[in-house]
């Protein structure tokens, strides 16, 4: 045995291993990788030039953001306007997520596996999957077109879309429930709705809520979009401003919205915390 | 669970009376709030005359998309493919972004204070304005198209993928660290070999998932004029043209059923 060999056998340089070990899979996943993004921007038809063109009219346009203001091109205050928008889009949001929670509890219950029989679980799973696939951007113009501009409309989205959100949540809440606990409230004779009272909802309870602030927090930022196709509320307001090229004031409520969207997130965070 | 006494035995009860009231209180304040919501959007949105035909309204329209214009698929296998190569281009943008304002916002790898401030700054504006808004801003700069759609997509993913990450960089086991960082490594080293591999795989996680939440957001973008389905969307329902609608409703569908099974198989295979 020569010294030779014994390097060869134990290399003193230390190689980080790949993330992928099988190198055919990880090279077949690079090329695939190179062969998507190839096509892809070959049939995106972009027009650069467009773009191009764009960009002094981009650094216009980001300029005239600033700086924030309250008053219009006409010099009118609109302050009032927008505090309106705020709170309708914080009523909206409220409402849609007491509405989609109350209308979910029964839902949710239905999809958990362990509570209920075949037909009524795959019935309660196939709202969830509906009401969850579609945005709420396009819930919203349905409900526009039944209710008419305002937001009512935007509550009746924001609504089906909480209810897929919570009630899957919920029926998974449950199907994971103590069996055990299950099981002991069951056999001392309750009947179905004394064993979902006191074995299911104490287990399920506090998780709820806080996935309930969560959810608010969802209704608020997604209300300021609904307006965008005439589901009312601060969207409603942010639109018009953009099609007045008020930009200036289209700035203050992106702040408005993002200082709410902050503190929102912050406060549902620690209750969150408090309650679990 | 405190056990009160009363003259004829004691009583069980699940929680003492002062937290009992308590939280009868906090339900009382829920009501108040909800009704007082209730009261603001009746009186100022409810259009009642609306609702006695609004049954009626959704029957109608239910006829009228059905049978979905199966044959209108031909025109739709383009909008389909712009739809993702704006949810998957727009994620890895904005996963190449992400990844290094995540490091920098993470208390852990942060150069300095200042820096932590500015991509926290980042992080939140851009995660707090909805993809259809920034799409409407980027319509307006870029003109309509599949790239202002794909940057919105892209800009609103980096505040959603950093939080995720620099959350998970906060987490790591330090002891790695300080054992690459003893063997005379430096910062960067420290990051490419004893941060990085514990992350990587919540990286690729949340990659996924976003690329998931991607799909959903990148078929309203047509709304505004920002490329994909929607934009096909809003022109059939501005043409009234229903059986066309619920053709696109469910190529929505599928794409959002397979697109969740996928990341879901994905995020399993990693995790």
């Amino acid at each position: 045995m020569s010294e030779v060999s014994a390097e060869k056998k134990f290399p003193d340089r230390w190689k980080k291993p790949p993330f992928i070990s099988n190198p055919t899979l990880r090279w077949l996943l690079y090329v695939a990788v190179a062969v998507y993004f190839a096509t892809a921007f070959g049939t995106m038809d972009i027009d650069w030039q467009r773009a191009w063109e764009g960009l002094p009219r981009g650094a216009e346009f980001l300029a005239s953001f600033f700086p924030p203001s309250l008053t219009d091109s006409n010099g009118v205050h609109v302050t009032g306007t927008i505090i309106d928008g705020i709170l309708d889009s914080i009523w909206m949001a409220i409402l849609a997520t007491v509405a989609g929670i109350v209308l979910s509890v029964p839902v949710g219950l239905g999809a958990a596996r362990n509570l209920s029989p075949m037909p009524v679980y795959l019935f309660c799973r196939s709202i969830i999957a509906v009401s969850r696939t579609f945005p709420e951007v396009i819930l919203a113009i349905f409900a526009v077109k039944l209710f008419g501009f305002g937001s009512f409309a935007g509550l009746v989205a924001l609504s089906i879309g909480t209810i897929g959100f919570f009630a899957k949540l919920l029926a998974e809440d449950i199907e994971t429930s103590s069996t055990s606990q299950n099981e002991a409230v069951k056999v001392t004779g309750a009947n179905w709705f004394q064993w979902v009272n006191y074995a299911i909802q104490p287990q399920v309870m506090p998780r709820m809520i806080g996935l309930a602030m969560y959810r608010l927090d969802i209704n608020f930022r997604e209300s300021a979009v609904v307006g965008i196709v005439g589901g009312g509320g601060i969207g409603d307001t942010l639109k018009t401003s953009f099609e007045r090229y008020d930009f200036s004031i289209s700035a203050t409520i992106l702040i408005v919205i993002i200082v709410i969207v902050i503190s929102l997130e912050y406060s549902s965070g620690y209750l969150r915390k408090w309650v679990q | 669970m405190p056990i009160i006494d009363k003259p004829d035995g004691p009583v069980w009860k699940r929680r003492k009376t002062p937290v009992q009231l308590l939280i009868w209180f906090g339900w009382m304040v829920a009501i108040a709030i909800t009704v007082m919501a209730w009261k603001r959007i009746a009186a100022n949105d409810l259009l009642w005359v609306y609702m006695p035909t609004a049954g009626q309204q959704a029957v109608d329209m239910m006829q009228r998309m059905i049978p979905p214009n199966w044959s209108y698929m031909d025109k739709l296998w383009k909008p389909v493919w712009d739809t993702l190569n704006i949810a998957t281009i727009g994620s890895v943008m904005a996963m190449a972004i992400a990844v290094p304002v995540a490091f920098a916002a993470a208390r852990n790898t942060t150069p300095h204070k200042l820096v932590r401030a500015f991509a926290l700054l980042i992080i939140v504006s851009t995660r707090s304005v909805n993809s259809l808004i920034w799409a409407l801003a980027l319509v307006f700069i870029l003109g309509p198209g599949v790239l202002a759609g794909t940057l919105a997509i892209g800009l609103r993913s980096i505040g959603g993928c950093s939080k995720l990450l620099y959350e998970a960089i906060e987490e790591i086991d330090h002891n790695q660290v300080e054992a690459i960082e003893a063997t005379g490594a430096s910062r960067l080293q420290q990051m490419a070999y004893g941060i990085l591999p514990q992350v990587m795989p919540t990286f690729a996680g949340v990659g996924v998932f976003r690329w998931d939440i991607n799909i959903r957001q990148s078929t309203i973008l047509g709304l505004v004029g920002a490329g994909g389905i929607g934009l096909q969307l809003s022109s059939s329902m501005n043409t009234l043209a229903w059986t066309q609608v619920s053709m696109i409703l469910l190529v929505i569908l599928g794409t959002v059923v397979i697109s969740e099974t996928v990341s879901a198989k994905v995020r399993h295979a990693i995790i």
